[in-house]
C-alpha cells in the first residue's frame, strides 16, 4: 500500500502542496500529468530521494516520512534507468541483494529468476553500455524488483523507448504483475500506457492528484484487472 | 574533408555557397603546433648543449642517485596523499550545496594561486607555532613508531628527527600544492559523473558511503588516475617550498630540482642541464606507464 497526505514540497520556484492519494495493496496505479506538473518529484519524495516540507508518507501501512531512502523499501525505476555504469547486468541484479548479504545460493537463484522473468538471461554478462533502451529498462526494473520490496515506483520509465519496444514492455509489466506480489505507481504522460496498465488511474494537475476512476475510487479501481 | 563535396551540392541547391573546412584546420594545427615546437625546441637545445657523458657523469654521481630515489619516493607518497585528500573534497563539492562552500571552492585556489616561495615560508612559520610543534611530533613518532626510520637508518640514511629541513618537509612541500591540483582534477571528475544513479543505490538499501565506493568511485577511475599523474609531475617540478621549507642538504632533503639548483650554483651548466633531462625523461616515463596502466581496462564507462 501506497498511502500520501497533505504532501508539501518546494523545488527552486515550483511547488506542490496538499497531495493525497492512497494506492491500495495489489494495485497498479499509473499517475498521469503534464511536464512539469511534479510527477517526478512526488516519485522522489516517495523514494525519500528529496526533502517534503509538510504530509506523511506511508508504505505498506508503515509510516516511512522520515526514514532514509535505504529504509523504504521501495523499488525505484527512473527515467531511462540510472544503471550502474561500472556495473555487469548481473551485478546490478544482485546489487540490493549484496547490500542485504543475501547467501550466494540464494542471491544467484533470484538473478535467475528475475533473469527469465524479464527475458535478460543473454545480458547478464554484459555491462550498460552496449545497452538498447528496452534492455536497459528491464535491467533497471530487475534491479528495482531484485531484493522483493513488494513496492515499486516507476518515473517514465518508457519515455525513451521506441514505441514498438514499448509494446513489449506494457506485455512484461503485466506479466511482472503476474509473477510479482506488487503495489505500483507509475508516473507517464502516456494514456496509452496508462489504459493498458492502470488498475486505478490518477492524474496531477493543478497541484493536486485526482482520481480518474469516479467517485467510488480504489473500490470501485480494484474490479479493474487487465 | 566534407569541404569539396557539400561545397559542390551547396552550389546546386539554391546557391549556398559554403567555404571550404581547410583554413579552420590550417590555423588549429598551425597554432598548436607552435607550442609544441617551443617545448621540443628547448628540450632539443638542452640535449645538444651536453654530451652523453654529462648525463653518465650525473647518473654516476651518489648525490644525484639519491635525489633520483627521493624525488620518486616523496613524489610517490605525496601524490597518494593528493589524491586522498582530493577525493572526499573533489566529491563533496560536487554533490552538495553546503554552507561556506564557496569558500572552500576558492581555498583550494590558495596553493595554485600563491608564489611557491610563500607556501614555503608559511609551512617553515607554522612549524614554529604550538600546532606546528604538536604536528611536528607527531609525524616524528609515527616514523620512529611505524620502523620506517630504522628502514632510512639501513639504508644509511639519517633517520627523521623532525619535519622542517628534512624528508617530511619535502613531501609536506609537494604536497601543499599538489592536493590543490589533485582536488580540482577529482571535482570536474565528479562533476561529469551523473549522480542519478547514487541515488538508485540509496533506494536499493545503501548508506551513502556504500552508495559512494560501489558506484560513484569506480566511475570516477579516470579522473583519480588523471589526479594521481598530476599531483605526481606536480610534486616532481616542485622546488620553491622546498628550497625554504626543507632545505638543499644533499643525500638529506635534495630532491630533482634541488641538484639542478645545487649545479647551478657552483656553475657547473653542462650537469644542472644533464640532471634537468634525466628529470624529464624519467618523469615522463613514469607518467606514460601510469596512464597506460590506469586506463588500461577502462571500457568506456561513460554510460548512456
Amino acid at each position: 500500500m501506497i498511502r500520501v497526505e497533505g504532501l508539501a514540497l518546494r523545488r527552486g520556484a515550483f511547488a506542490l502542496e496538499g497531495i493525497g492519494f492512497e494506492v491500495p495493496e495489489g494495485e497498479y496505479a499509473v499517475l498521469m500529468g503534464n511536464t512539469g506538473s511534479g510527477k517526478t518529484s512526488l516519485v522522489e519524495a516517495i523514494c525519500g530521494l528529496i526533502p517534503i516540507e509538510a504530509g506523511r508518507i506511508e508504505l505498506r501501512g508503515e509510516d516511512v516520512t522520515r526514514s532514509r531512502p535505504a529504509e523504504r523499501g521501495a523499488g525505484y525505476v527512473p527515467q531511462d534507468g540510472a544503471l550502474f555504469p561500472t556495473l555487469t547486468v548481473r551485478d546490478q541484479l544482485a546489487f540490493a541483494l549484496r547490500v542485504r548479504k543475501w547467501s550466494r545460493a540464494d542471491s544467484t537463484r533470484r538473478i535467475e529468476e528475475l533473469a527469465e522473468l524479464l527475458g535478460i538471461g543473454g545480458l547478464l554478462d554484459r555491462k550498460p553500455a552496449g545497452l538498447s533502451g528496452g534492455e536497459r529498462q528491464r535491467v533497471a526494473l530487475g534491479r528495482a524488483l531484485s531484493f522483493r520490496p513488494g513496492i515499486l515506483l516507476l518515473d517514465e520509465p518508457l519515455s525513451a523507448i521506441d514505441e514498438d519496444t514499448r509494446v513489449q514492455m506494457h506485455d512484461l509489466l503485466a506479466s511482472v504483475r503476474r509473477h510479482e506480489p506488487l503495489t505500483a505507481l507509475h508516473v507517464t504522460h502516456s494514456s496509452d500506457e496508462a489504459a493498458r496498465l492502470a488498475t486505478i488511474h490518477l492524474r496531477l494537475s493543478g497541484g493536486r492528484v485526482v482520481c480518474d476512476d469516479g467517485p467510488a475510487k480504489a473500490a470501485a479501481a480494484r474490479g479493474g484487472e487487465i | 574533408m566534407n569541404g569539396v563535396s557539400r561545397e559542390s551540392a551547396g552550389r546546386g541547391s539554391g546557391g549556398h555557397r559554403v567555404r571550404s573546412d581547410v583554413p579552420f584546420f590550417a590555423c588549429g594545427i598551425a597554432i598548436a603546433a607552435s607550442y609544441l615546437l617551443l617545448i621540443a625546441a628547448f628540450l632539443a637545445a638542452d640535449a645538444a648543449k651536453i654530451s652523453p657523458d654529462h648525463l653518465l657523469r650525473a647518473l654516476g654521481d651518489r648525490n644525484i642517485r639519491y635525489s633520483i630515489v627521493l624525488s620518486f619516493i616523496t613524489c610517490t607518497v605525496s601524490a597518494i596523499l593528493s589524491v586522498v585528500v582530493g577525493i572526499p573534497t573533489g566529491y563533496l563539492l560536487s554533490r552538495y550545496r553546503f554552507p561556506l562552500r564557496r569558500l572552500v571552492d576558492a581555498m583550494i585556489d590558495i596553493p595554485i594561486i600563491l608564489p611557491p616561495l610563500v607556501i614555503g615560508i608559511s609551512l617553515l612559520i607554522l612549524f614554529q607555532t604550538a600546532p606546528g610543534k604538536w604536528l611536528d611530533w607527531c609525524i616524528v613518532s609515527a616514523f620512529d613508531l611505524s620502523g620506517l626510520n630504522a628502514l632510512l637508518a639501513a639504508c644509511g640514511v639519517a633517520p627523521v628527527r623532525r619535519v622542517t629541513y628534512e624528508i617530511p618537509a619535502v613531501i609536506i612541500a609537494q604536497f601543499a600544492v599538489a592536493g590543490a591540483f589533485a582536488a580540482r582534477a577529482l571535482y570536474v571528475a565528479f562533476e561529469r559523473i551523473d549522480p542519478r544513479p547514487e541515488r538508485v543505490a540509496l533506494t536499493l538499501g545503501c548508506r551513502r558511503s556504500q552508495a559512494f565506493f560501489r558506484v560513484a568511485l569506480p566511475q570516477a577511475r579516470a579522473g583519480v588516475v588523471t589526479a594521481l599523474t598530476l599531483a605526481w609531475a606536480r610534486s616532481m617540478g616542485e622546488f620553491g617550498p622546498i628550497l625554504v621549507f626543507a632545505g638543499t642538504t644533499r643525500l638529506k632533503t635534495e630532491v630533482l630540482p634541488t641538484s639542478v639548483f645545487l649545479e647551478l650554483m657552483v656553475g657547473d651548466i653542462e650537469a644542472a642541464i644533464a640532471v634537468s633531462l634525466i628529470l624529464v625523461g624519467l618523469s615522463l616515463a613514469v607518467l606514460v606507464v601510469a596512464r597506460l596502466f590506469g586506463l588500461e581496462r577502462l571500457d568506456g564507462g561513460g554510460g548512456v
